[in-house]
């Protein structure tokens, strides 16, 4: 099973980005299961939230919170903490939307909030941030987010949203591609 | 059939929609979930052809639907926590009067301590008000009984409101993959609602009546029956949803690998998912155990439990509920039903989940280990042996 987690402030998004995520997955084929869920209770703009998406190839019997993700993706920066990197199981990535460079090879950086000013014209990066889980996760593909983006989101906002799913995944690909070397 | 990535909420108001419900009565506050947004955009959109009356307060949300349905509507409402405990006087009048109302019920826990997470502590409550009650286990199961209500509910000789139970948050707020049958497929499964126990100006008759002690027996007998009439109605209606649209339930109880089980967890809901992973992980260890998931509360699968139930060595129930005082109310239907039935076995009873409290594997594996160990008796899952002792020293 391949375990997302978000972490973003409530009104950003996560929960929508972790649910478009699960879309795109079961969209990929018949034998693909995904549950999608944001952390439970009541929400308030601005305060910490999470968000989980959990993929497998079979029926998913867990529903209880991922304790240790696969990926940990965070929206906004200043949620990451040093503790950030215990939620990861081994091998695991965080996928953090910043414009700094941080030299670890966990930590894949794409600055979301560049690409949503130019091409969104809004400080919103959910989406952006699909494109750069995308360009690190061999399971989902990007055509598929850009499937269910179109599935999700209403008409108006589709192509944008899509165009900037692309840059992330580019900068995503090329920041993947720089940790490795 | 359509496929699509819906949480719990949003499948049940398919299922609703496909229903072809004709009246929608909702109280749109917490602890309501989002089931009756979805339909009110349904209506809104033109998909659903149907009334939706906003109403002041849970109590209103069901009177407004018998009256709905002593027309001859075909009618929903939805609810949750303390707005179920706050239309306990009409769920008896609903059940009374025989109504076939269809509600979703979203499991969630009863204050104090205000909380409003996840546990069954709401519906089990409510077990002796006269209704069919069901459990959802997944998205799927919420949408296929939204359908198969309607058909159990109005079969004449059941003539009995229906409440759907799922999972706060964890199946109403999930979202995951469903397939949505064709308005054709479910129009060929469900036929339109039809009854004489309604108002008529051709048929005028009594309703909403009283009844005295020399006769009063007569109608809560006839309730009784009505319910009990419910179980063939419910294997009827799987076996035509299984015919129309392809998907097979099993009844009032779902069995995982209990065929050779000497140790047998019972449980509802959603949580049964996770307890099936457990099984199969002690099975590949060679421990012969399985899983019971009580589909049905109301009528209770008596019969069921007894044949599922030969040759077990132990059995635990785990359950998100507690009737304080004594234990969990699941916990005392199914030993009630093993007395009856003359299965003299150790068991043991797991409080857990309550407040939305998380249930793990390893608790799940911890039960079956006690009950290896000959473990009987009340649990509280989540409850230390320190906090236990404590109380001792109180003493």
């Amino acid at each position: 099973m391949i375990e997302i987690l978000w972490h973003g402030r409530g009104g950003q998004g996560a929960f929508t980005a972790a649910r478009i995520l699960g879309t795109a997955y079961v969209n990929q084929g018949n034998n693909a299961f995904a549950l999608a869920f944001p952390s439970f209770g009541p929400e308030r703009r601005g305060a910490p939230i999470r968000a989980f998406t959990k993929l497998s190839s079979s029926p998913i019997g867990d529903r209880s919170e991922i304790k240790k993700a696969d990926y940990s993706v965070f929206l906004d920066e200043t949620l990451l903490t040093p503790a950030s990197l215990e939620e990861l199981k081994e091998g695991g990535k965080l996928i953090v939307n910043t414009k700094k460079h941080l030299e670890d090879s966990q930590v894949i950086c794409v600055d979301g909030d560049a690409i949503a000013q130019e091409i969104l014209q809004l400080p919103i990066t959910n989406t952006i941030m699909l494109g750069a889980l995308a360009a690190v996760c061999e399971h989902i593909d990007l055509s598929a987010i850009e499937q269910a983006i179109r599935e999700s989101m209403p008409l108006r906002l589709q192509e944008k949203n899509i165009a900037a799913v692309r840059e992330a995944f580019r900068s995503g690909t090329a920041c993947r591609k720089e940790g490795t070397k | 059939m359509a496929k699509k990535f819906l949480s719990g909420n949003e499948a049940f108001a398919e299922g609703v929609r496909l229903a072809r419900a004709q009246v929608i009565s909702a109280y749109p506050i917490t602890p309501q979930t989002i089931v009756v947004e979805r339909l009110a955009d349904m209506v809104e959109d033109g998909s659903l052809d149907a009334q939706f009356v906003h109403v002041e307060s849970e109590h209103s949300a069901l009177s407004c639907a018998m009256g709905a349905s002593s027309v001859g509507a075909r009618t929903f409402t939805a609810t949750s926590s303390q707005g179920l405990l706050y239309m306990a006087e009409c769920l008896y009048y609903a059940a009374g009067g025989r109504f076939p109302i269809v509600m979703m019920n979203a499991n969630r826990s009863t204050a104090l301590p205000w909380n409003i997470y996840g546990d069954q502590r709401d519906s089990i409550s409510q077990l002796d008000s006269g209704w069919i009650q069901a459990y959802a286990g997944d998205a799927q199961e919420a949408l296929d009984l939204a359908l198969m209500s309607y058909y159990i509910a109005e079969k004449k000789q059941v003539s009995t409101p229906f409440m759907a139970n799922l999972d706060g948050f964890i199946l109403t707020h999930t979202y995951e993959v469903v397939d949505i049958p064709d308005q054709e497929q479910a129009d060929a499964f469900l036929p339109p609602f039809q009854t004489d126990n309604k108002m008529s100006l051709e048929q005028p008759r009594n309703l909403g009546f009283t009844a005295g002690p020399d006769y009063n027996i007569q109608f809560n007998y006839k309730e009784h029956k009505g319910l009990l009439a419910a179980r063939d109605a419910i294997l009827e209606a799987e076996e035509r949803f299984a015919q129309i649209i392809g998907r097979r339930y099993s009844g009032l109880l779902e069995q995982y690998k209990t065929e050779d089980a000497e140790y047998i967890l019972i449980t509802l809901g959603s949580i049964a998912g996770l307890a099936r992973e457990v099984v199969d992980t002690l099975r590949s260890k060679d421990i012969r155990v399985g899983i019971i998931r009580l589909r049905y509360l109301r009528p209770f699968p008596e019969a069921e439990l007894k044949e599922a139930l030969q040759g077990v060595k132990a059995l635990a129930v785990l359950e998100k509920d507690i009737s304080f005082g004594k234990e969990g109310t699941v916990y005392t239907n199914v030993t009630a039903s093993l007395f009856q039935a003359g299965i003299r076995v150790p068991s043991a009873n797991y409080i857990g989940g309550l407040g939305g409290r998380n249930i793990s594997e390893q608790e799940i594996t911890q039960i079956f280990t006690d009950l290896a160990n000959g473990g009987q008796g009340l649990h509280f899952i989540g409850i230390a042996p320190e906090e236990e002792q404590e109380e001792v020293h109180a003493k």
